[in-house]
């Protein structure tokens, strides 16, 4: 028997992962993306469960638009990386550090 | 065991083990590609529970346009692993901790019976119109706004984008309409008086 709390322990790991990802990966900005975007996927599994377990389309129309805001994050975060590229010959966290935070 | 629990469960330990697969791997081409299977995976499980239209458009926008991006960009820049995996090992443990924490809250929180969540989920075909047809109405009434502000969203960011990345090349020949329409006859065309010449007949050289 599949209940809905399965889907949101799923969902849970997913988001567990990634976070590790980020923390794992803290050099390598292409990895921290890619592990947002996995973060990302894990809350619209969640939205899709809600929305099927309570029959409510408006869980579908969030996960439309955070597809859409995802996918327009992504895109400008993959140029600001081409970017800093082109500027620094790299792209390790550790370089980036103009601003002197 | 019905066939969705089984299928749930394989699509289930299918998406974590490519979870693990993105943020463990060495290669960003290989952590990219795995993220493409853990993305297919969860259209599978969307489509378990019925979001057809979603499930689709999971794998065209994500599989097909951003996931591609991303192999574009990693394999454009020439990184350097080497440096980038120095030190890898030494936050695995904080990572892991917090990761661990993370999940120990919200499985207390979201398992079991103090959330009122385990009722079984009924699958199968939905009686009534289709889950697009639904979407699209509740889409166009509803939610029209958000919708034209998402469209705003997705222009903006084409322009950051191509504005960010778009470089000017000094050998390059463009035309500057400005100029162009401020360009007068006289400037181009100069007209001479001059005799007529003679007529020559026809065939002469």
């Amino acid at each position: 028997m599949i209940g809905l709390s399965h889907f949101l322990i799923l969902a849970a790991v997913l988001f567990a992962i990634s976070v590790a990802g980020i923390f794992l990966n803290r050099k390598n900005i292409i990895i921290i993306l890619m592990s947002i975007e996995l973060m990302l996927l894990a809350v619209n599994i969640n939205f899709v469960a809600f929305s099927h377990f309570l029959q409510n389309l408006d869980g579908q129309i969030f996960v439309f638009f955070i597809l859409t805001v995802a996918a327009a994050e992504s895109a400008i975060g993959l140029a600001i990386l081409v970017c800093l590229f082109r500027n620094l010959r790299s792209i390790n966290v550790d370089d980036v550090g103009q601003l002197r935070g | 065991m019905t066939y969705e629990t089984v299928v749930f469960y394989v699509l289930a330990a299918i998406i974590v083990g490519s979870g693990l697969a993105v943020i463990f791997s060495r290669n960003a081409v290989h952590a990219a590609l795995a993220l493409v299977l853990s993305f297919f995976t969860a259209s599978g499980i969307w489509l378990l529970l019925g979001a057809e239209f979603l499930a689709v458009s999971l794998i065209l926008v994500y599989v097909g346009a951003v996931m591609v991006l991303f192999l574009f960009v990693v394999m454009m820049l020439d990184i350097n692993i080497a440096r980038m995996k120095e030190g890898y090992w030494n936050y695995l443990l904080p990572g892991l901790v917090v990761a661990g924490i993370l999940l120990a809250e919200m499985i207390l929180v979201l398992g079991g019976r103090h959330f009122g969540s385990d009722g079984a989920i009924t699958f199968g075909l939905n009686i009534g119109e289709s889950n697009t047809r639904s979407l699209g109405r509740l889409l166009y009434t509803q939610y029209i706004y958000a919708f034209e502000i998402a469209a705003v969203i997705l222009l903006v960011a084409i322009v950051a984008a191509i504005g960010l990345t778009m470089r000017k090349r000094k050998d390059n020949k463009y035309v500057d309409p400005s100029v162009q329409f401020l360009a007068k006859k006289e400037d181009r065309v100069r007209l001479v008086s001059m005799p007529p010449e003679p007529k020559k007949a026809r065939g002469d050289v």
